[in-house]
Formats: C-alpha cells, sequence, structure tokens
C-alpha cells in the first residue's frame, strides 16, 4: 500500500492536490484538496452591482467571461431587467464561442498528453500517418506525408535541441500509453494546428466584447456593443461577415479534426469506458436562452438532474433550495457546528486553516484538508459539466444530442453504460462542442436579421440609474460555463452589494468529503483506476483532467453575514 | 544550451518561414518597443543565434488570464518562433509532468547555476497567517517567489495581481495578497507589466528586447516598461476627436454610442490610465475596450480596483474639455503624482534615449510618469 501525493496536478487551471493511496495497482482511496484562495465575495461587499461583473469574471481567466454572465444575470434578477433581444444573442454568442475555445484547448493542450506519447511521435512514418489522417477525416487539407514530415521535423529540432521545455519529464514510454507512432504524429500536428486555430477563433470575443481573455461590453441590462449596419464603429455587415468566417473555421475544425481525433483515440483506450465512473449523479441549470421570457423551457442545454446513472427516465426538476454547503472537511467553520449543511443564503464563512504547516509533505485527511467546499443537492454529491449536461439533454429526449450520443456510443461499439466513465466525459465534451459549433451560424444570422429590420437595442436602461432602484433587492443567475453549473446570488442594499456568492462547477466535481463521509465527484472517480507504476501516475491524470479541474473559480467563500440574508426571490 | 542547436534559420526553414517575414516581424516589434527602426537587424540577429533562453512561469493566487494572453500571442505564425527562442521549463497549466516530475523541473533550472534563466511570476502572494492561503507541493508560493525570483536574471510580474496584489489584494484584502516586488523585495531586475490582464503584445516585445540587449528595456519608477506605460490613452484615443468636439455617449446603444463618441460621460477612465492599449489593440488588433464602444476600466493603473472604480462614475473635475494639457493633469492627478513637468509623453522620451544603442537604459532621461497611491 502507497499513498501518493500528486501536487501540482498539472495541465489544469489552479492549484489542486491529490493524495491517492494504492494498493494492488488500484486506487482505492482519494482525497482532493485545493490550496489557494482569495475571497472574492468579500472583495464584492460595498461595491456598486453594476460593477460586479467586471471583478467576477476575474474569478478565473480560462472560464472568462461565464461568471461576467453569471453575474449580470444575478443583478438583472434582482432589478427585474429584461434584456434586450440583441443583448440575448450577442451573449450566446460570446459563451458558445467559448465553449468550443476552451474544449478543443482542453482537449489537445491538457488533456491529450494524457494519452499522446509525445516521443513516440519522433519514430512515426509521415506516409502513413498521411495515410491515417485521410482514413479519420478525408476532407481535411493537412493530410500529405510533407506536412507530417514537416511537423516531425520541427519536433525532432526542439527535440535535438535537448531543451524539451514543457515536456521534459513527462511520463513518455509509460505502459498506459497505447496509440501507434503515427497516431501520436497526428495528435501532435493538431496540438500545434489547435494552438493556431484557438488563437484565431477566439477574435469572435474581441468583436463582441472587445478583447480576451476578460471582455469588456457586459452591460447590467445589456451589452455595451452597438448594433448598426451603416457605421463603422458598431456591428455591422462587416463585423458580422469576419464571424461567419470564423464560425465556420470553428464548425470545420471540430468536425474534421476535434470529433475524428476523439473517435479515433477513444478507438485504442476502450477499457477507459469502464473506469472513472464517479457519483453517478448529475446537475445542470441549464443554459442558452431561446427568448427572453426567462424560462426553463427556454434553455436550449436543459436544466435538469440524474440520480443513480439513471438516463431511462426524464431528468428530475432543479430547485435550488435544495443545494447546501459543507466545512466538515473544509478549511473553514460554522457557527452552529461544523456537521450542518447550509443552503448557500444562509451561508457563513470563517475560513479557519488547519492543515499542516508548510512545508509540508502530506495533509490529514482525517480532518480539513480543502479550501472547496462540500456543495450537496438534496444531500447528495453531484457531477456537474458537459457529461452532465449531455446526460439531461439525452434523458430529456433532445434530438441532436441524442442522436450524437448514440452515433458515438455506434462508432465505438459500446453501450450507454460506457458514458458512465473517464473516456464517456472526455467524449461527452466532444459531443457538445459539436453540437454547439453547429448552434453559432445560427445566433449570427439572427444577429444579423434584427440588424437588418432596424432592431438596434443592445441595452435596457430603464434601471440603469441606482435612483431607480428598490432600497433592497436580491436575486440569482445561472449558467452552464464549459466545466458545469454556475450560480451566482446577489443581495443589493442602498445601491451597494450587500451579499454576494458564487456555487462554481469545479466546487461541485473536486469538493472533500462531506459530514456523512461521502466522496465528491473526482473522489468518487478515482476509486479503481489502475496504476501501473505509482511513481509516474499518469492514469489518475486521465481520470482527474476528464473533469477539466478549473480551481481558480472554485475556491469562494459566501457573505460574513450570511445570516442576515431573507429569502431570495428566483423567477428563473 | 548544447553548442549544435539548431539555428533559427533552420527553425524558421521548418515551419516555411521566409527569412523576409521574420525581418518584417521583428520590425513590428521594434515599433512596439518604440525603437527606431535601424533596431530591426540587430534583434532579428539576437533571436537567429541566441541559445533558448530556460523561463520558469510561475502561477500563484492567479485567474490564468496570463496565461490564457500568452496563448494569444497573435502575430501570424512568426511569433510561435519567438516563443521557441524561449524554453518553457515550467508552466503549470502547460506543462507535461506533474507532482514531483513538475517539481523535478523546476529544480533542475535552479540548479543549474550556469544557465542564466527568467522567472514570469502571474498571481498575487499571500502574506498573511504565514502564506498559507497558496501553496504547491506543500510549499507557500512567498517561499517559492523566493527562492526562485532570488535566483533568477530577470523577473517579469505580468497582470495586475502579480504587480500590486490585484483583486485578491484589494479592500479588504483577506489574504494580505501582494504583488511580486512587496513579496520578493529589493530584486534588481524587475519588470512589471499590470493589466488585467498584460496585453501579450507587450510581453513578446520585452522577451525580444532582453534576448536582443541581454537587459530590460527602459522603465518608469514603478518598473513598467516605458514603450508599454509611457502614454495616456486618452492622448491617443480613436474617439479623442469626439471629446474635442464635445460629442459624447449619452446612454448605452443611442446614436453616439452607435457613431464611436467619446465614453468619457460612461466613466471611462481612459483619460488617467496609462497604456498602449489604442496603439496595438488586443486579440490581434481586432479591437480593444474604448473602440468596442465600453469606457477603459484603467485595469493597467496601480490598485485600480479600489482607485478606478465605480466603473461607470465619471472622473472628477475635467474643464475645459478639448484642451489636452488638462487631460494630462487630470491624469496624472488622478494618479497621485508629484512630479514636476510636463512628464507625460515618455514614449517619446524612451525614442529619445534610445536613439543610440549605446544610450543609457538606467531610465535617467526618462522622467517617471506615476507613483503609487496609497
Amino acid at each position: 500500500m502507497a499513498k501518493i501525493v500528486i501536487d501540482p496536478v498539472t495541465r489544469i487551471e489552479g492549484h489542486l492536490r491529490l493524495e491517492v493511496q494504492v494498493e494492488n495497482g488500484r486506487v482505492t482511496d482519494a482525497w482532493s484538496s485545493s490550496t489557494m484562495f482569495r475571497g472574492m465575495e468579500l472583495v464584492l461587499k460595498g461595491r456598486d452591482p453594476r460593477d460586479a461583473w467586471v471583478f467576477a469574471q476575474r474569478i478565473c481567466g480560462v472560464c472568462t467571461t461565464v461568471h461576467a454572465l453569471a453575474s449580470v444575470r444575478a443583478v438583472e434578477n434582482a432589478l427585474g431587467i429584461i434584456i434586450p433581444d440583441n443583448a440575448r444573442l450577442i451573449r450566446n454568442i460570446i459563451e458558445c464561442t467559448q465553449y468550443i475555445q476552451d474544449h478543443v484547448i482542453h482537449f489537445y493542450h491538457l488533456h491529450a498528453l494524457d494519452w499522446v506519447d509525445i516521443v513516440s511521435a519522433l519514430s512515426a512514418d509521415p506516409a502513413a500517418t498521411s495515410e491515417l489522417q485521410k482514413a479519420v477525416s478525408p476532407t481535411w487539407a493537412k493530410a500529405s506525408p510533407a506536412y507530417f514530415k514537416a511537423v516531425q521535423d520541427r519536433l525532432k529540432t526542439f527535440a535535438g535541441g535537448g531543451q524539451l521545455g514543457p515536456f521534459n519529464n513527462g511520463y513518455w514510454g509509460h505502459p498506459a500509453y497505447k496509440l501507434p507512432a503515427e497516431a501520436n504524429l497526428m495528435a501532435v500536428a493538431h496540438y500545434l494546428e489547435a494552438l493556431d486555430w484557438q488563437r484565431e477563433i477566439i477574435k469572435i470575443h474581441a468583436i463582441l466584447g472587445a478583447k480576451n481573455p476578460h471582455l469588456q461590453t457586459y452591460l447590467v441590462g445589456g451589452m455595451a456593443i452597438p448594433v448598426d449596419p451603416n457605421t463603422q464603429k458598431a456591428i455591422n455587415d462587416s463585423r458580422i461577415g469576419r464571424m461567419r468566417e470564423l464560425a465556420k473555421s470553428a464548425l470545420e475544425f471540430v468536425q474534421q479534426v476535434y470529433i475524428p481525433d476523439l473517435l479515433a483515440v477513444a478507438g485504442f483506450y476502450k477499457d477507459w469506458a469502464a473506469i472513472g465512473g464517479g457519483v453517478g449523479n448529475f446537475l445542470a441549470y441549464g443554459d442558452y436562452p431561446q427568448s427572453n421570457d426567462g424560462s426553463v423551457e427556454s434553455l436550449l442545454l436543459p436544466r435538469g438532474m440524474i440520480l443513480n446513472k439513471d438516463i431511462g427516465s426524464a431528468p428530475g426538476a432543479v430547485s435550488h433550495e435544495k443545494v447546501s454547503e459543507y466545512v466538515t472537511h473544509s478549511w473553514y467553520t460554522y457557527a452552529g457546528g461544523d456537521e450542518a449543511a447550509l443552503h448557500p443564503f444562509q451561508g457563513e464563512t470563517a475560513p479557519k486553516y488547519t492543515g499542516p504547516q508548510p512545508p509540508f509533505d502530506f495533509l490529514n485527511t482525517d480532518a480539513k484538508y480543502s479550501w472547496l467546499k462540500t456543495p450537496r443537492y438534496d444531500g447528495q454529491p453531484m457531477e456537474v459539466g458537459p457529461l452532465a449536461r449531455m446526460l439531461i439533454a439525452y434523458a430529456a429526449g433532445k434530438e441532436r444530442p441524442k442522436a450524437l450520443v448514440g452515433l458515438v456510443l455506434k462508432t465505438l461499439n459500446v453501450g450507454p453504460e460506457a458514458l458512465f466513465s473517464t473516456l464517456g466525459r472526455t467524449a461527452a465534451r466532444g459531443l457538445e462542442t459539436l453540437l454547439m459549433a453547429e448552434q453559432l451560424m445560427g445566433w449570427i444570422g439572427e444577429l444579423e436579421q434584427n440588424m437588418g429590420s432596424g432592431k438596434l437595442d443592445i441595452h435596457n436602461g430603464e434601471k440603469w440609474s441606482p435612483g431607480s432602484w428598490p432600497a433592497e433587492a436580491e436575486g440569482w443567475g445561472s449558467t452552464e460555463a464549459p466545466r458545469g453549473a454556475l450560480g451566482h446570488w446577489v443581495r443589493i442594499k442602498d445601491g451597494k452589494i450587500a451579499n454576494y456568492q458564487a456555487v462554481v462547477p469545479t466546487t461541485w466535481n473536486g469538493s472533500p468529503r462531506d459530514a456523512k463521509g461521502a466522496r465528491g465527484p473526482y473522489e468518487s472517480a478515482l476509486i479503481d483506476t489502475p496504476v501501473a507504476d505509482p511513481e509516474r501516475p499518469l492514469e489518475v491524470l486521465r481520470t482527474v483532467h476528464s473533469f477539466d479541474p478549473c480551481m481558480a473559480c472554485s475556491v469562494h467563500i459566501v457573505n460574513t453575514r450570511g445570516a442576515e440574508l431573507t429569502r431570495i426571490q428566483v423567477t428563473k | 544550451m548544447s553548442a549544435d542547436a539548431p539555428s533559427l534559420e533552420a527553425r524558421l526553414a521548418a515551419q516555411g518561414i521566409s527569412r523576409r517575414q521574420f525581418l518584417k516581424f521583428c520590425g513590428a516589434l521594434t515599433a512596439t518597443l518604440a525603437l527606431p527602426a535601424g533596431y530591426a537587424p540587430k534583434i532579428a540577429h539576437a533571436l537567429e543565434t541566441g541559445p533558448r533562453l530556460p523561463v520558469v512561469w510561475l502561477e500563484f493566487q492567479d485567474c490564468a488570464g496570463n496565461t490564457e494572453s500568452f496563448l494569444r500571442a497573435s502575430t501570424p505564425s512568426v511569433a510561435s518562433i519567438v516563443l521557441e527562442q524561449i524554453s518553457l521549463e515550467y508552466h503549470e497549466t502547460i506543462m507535461a509532468p506533474a507532482g514531483h516530475a513538475a517539481e523535478k523541473s523546476l529544480d533542475a533550472v535552479l540548479a543549474n547555476t550556469g544557465q542564466p534563466f527568467l522567472a514570469i511570476v502571474e498571481g498575487s502572494i499571500p502574506t498573511k497567517d504565514g502564506g498559507i492561503y497558496c501553496t504547491i507541493g506543500g510549499k507557500t508560493a512567498l517561499s517559492i517567489a523566493e527562492s526562485v525570483c532570488r535566483k533568477a536574471a530577470a523577473t517579469i510580474a505580468v497582470g495586475a495581481c502579480a504587480w500590486d496584489g490585484g483583486w485578491p489584494g484589494a479592500n479588504p484584502n483577506p489574504t494580505g495578497a501582494v504583488g511580486v516586488k512587496t513579496a520578493v523585495p529589493g530584486l534588481k531586475s524587475l519588470v512589471n507589466m499590470p493589466g488585467c490582464p498584460m496585453n501579450v503584445t507587450n510581453l513578446t516585445a520585452v522577451l525580444a528586447h532582453f534576448l536582443t540587449f541581454k537587459e530590460l528595456p527602459a522603465l518608469d519608477q514603478e518598473g513598467r516598461p516605458l514603450f508599454a506605460y509611457g502614454q495616456l490613452i486618452h492622448n491617443n484615443c480613436e474617439r479623442r476627436g469626439h471629446f474635442d468636439a464635445g460629442r459624447f455617449v449619452e446612454s448605452w446603444g443611442d446614436e453616439g454610442h452607435r457613431k464611436g463618441y467619446c465614453l468619457y460621460k460612461m466613466g471611462c477612465k481612459g483619460p488617467q490610465t496609462y497604456s498602449n492599449c489604442p496603439a496595438v489593440g488586443w486579440n490581434d488588433g481586432t479591437s480593444w475596450p474604448i473602440g468596442a464602444g465600453h469606457g477603459c476600466v484603467g485595469c493597467m493603473s496601480p490598485k485600480f480596483w479600489d482607485n478606478t472604480v465605480p466603473v461607470y462614475e465619471r472622473l472628477p473635475n475635467i474643464e475645459g474639455f478639448g484642451v489636452e494639457a488638462t487631460a494630462d493633469k487630470v491624469g496624472l492627478t488622478a494618479l497621485g503624482v508629484v512630479a514636476a513637468g510636463v512628464v507625460v509623453h515618455g514614449v517619446a522620451s524612451a525614442i529619445r534615449a534610445k536613439s543610440s544603442p549605446q544610450a543609457s537604459h538606467d531610465g535617467s532621461e526618462v522622467p517617471a510618469t506615476t507613483t503609487k497611491k496609497g
């Protein structure tokens, strides 16, 4: 028996530490710890609620935009503001672009090296790689033997200099790597192509949001990017045209590179369809409103929950009132005792570090061991993210998600149970990317139509002035961030933020144990993961990376005066 | 660096990039750096012949926004060559190894005392309660910063957080978050590149400058490169003509907004923010905040989360619209500047200071533009 520590867990956002117990080549227990804390909610207190999104967006630069969106929605909800149709479309386009870019970066730049052995690519035959490329994606232009020879030469030049940089000390040659050399070379080529591609695709954010990361055109009540076919300084035909080009290129890459790669790689790793299952419960708030009525029905990605892997029935309804958070194993204390779970509205925060003094080798995982709190839904741990969304859409009978899931299961010749796994999680992210890339052009078209018909409104200014606000107001805003369900709650008093809080995807997924000792989704998913060599725990990285951890997002503190909170009206 | 490392020429060829394209790129870098055009060949020479400089990129109380900005380095494809000029030995978001294997990569850089390396720091550093609010591999961010930055040939603090604590350091600063200059006091070679995030165009330029001249570019008193932080946004703003003519956006989406009028009344902090945003733009020059239609939030300014808010409140006491001197005065006043004389045109000064390769780089000819407030 050995307890191994992985800290830092790399190729993620932020600071994650795993302690994993290994017996007879399998993980028998696991603890997920976040080792960084900042305190956004405290910083927001007393500030102008219209400024909140500028701050909150900075919770995370990888999930840039999503916290801004949840924040403006929370304030709009509190003040009863309906945004104009153009603002809805612009937000959908921005968020959709974020999904596509973020998921592709995750697959190629954060997750791929768990499956792809770069060193093996050096011995690939470029001609055979070309054949492989044409077989998996007949229409992708970058497929010639000369192209793959050039990529390989570039890699050889790089490695030949003796400075492997970020690839130094990787687990190259590990027995868990299964791809033939040619597949590795193809993947390396796409690693580099995706690096260029993401930089271009994200220009949709610059066009609509001024810059990326950390967009700057959100407003409470709408957006600050004007729409006018007859001026140079607004979204006009030229900018619509540019976004169309980018959207087309986004879809092409996803269809012709990402999905074929995903299927090709998955074919070699089918055993991972039986590893990394996790808690089997799934939650999604839903997102992408198709109208401005604020209804749950208007959401393209549906809201719902699934318990015990039951995708045969319709997903259960979601009520935020069933969300609660434990601090039993987190470095905080509750006035009424750390065994209780508190609804976020009644949440308390008193950070209290009781871990070992640095430098340390191990955490005391029997006690408190993380800066993450432990959110539970109706007492249950829930997985959030692309797999949750695709399963909920599948169970809700949404046509396109159902077809996509069916196609993948058929291609890989596996049953639906394969979805509850490391591989299923990684596949769901790819399918969702395709689903969203297919949507992008439609919203750009709707925006163009509005523009053509003289609908130029981008902002509802009725409640812009704090003088128009009630003395007190409260609201909730939700979104589906690329990594999963995200909620922001705000309470406004006398024109200022009285309380602010966020419950974030990686907090759901990466949470430590609750008062009953139940593991969080990362911890559960790691159980039974094979570990061929405890010194090189590649397999552990595969499973934890399949969740796409984002630690900066996940550590937050709720209000210090939570007891003052009364019930918040949730209209959405 | 081994002697038989391939030349840049070979690396360029491997990517199908012509020498002419490369020189053009060096010319663009020269422009960003506000160097005379004659410097382009010097930069090109340095990039061609220099060894790949090891770089350690540390992330502390960060959001990875500067890392994301770094990934958008966009001067078409050739920028990747410049990035291949460095050898990114440690960067948690990108590197293949994890845990002990990752620590090995960092230890190797620190152990190789014969090879200078560059440190880049992202995120603030918590100092309260012994620094337990950020640990990596069981060590505090504070101790890691101390051990790495002290040994580095130079340190670049990227983003507002690594400069002055950023938002984690904003009131009430729950974790005692500070920037590198406070956490590791007395560093001789420290460049501060504020912004939320910093603009990668400027980071690329600093790297090229360092590789070319083996020293840092001219800095102001805050350690910010003058080429990027020497000029007031307001003086280079594409909407300045509207400000001078008194044409303002009055409400979001109104005719003035659609026509690109001045955003001053909507709270724009351009009149007090020093940055080359208007010149270089974001995402390959695709846009920038004021260009898109939202005011500047002053993210390159000292302690901006406390000093340049509320975001939508207009700057006080700008009198006599259209008078440049007045706007300059506002900018300086807002930043708490005590310097005598009109010194806002820092880039012009920087160019003068750089008029020959022998010119002093100690910044003595270049007046400080700002001092930190509060």
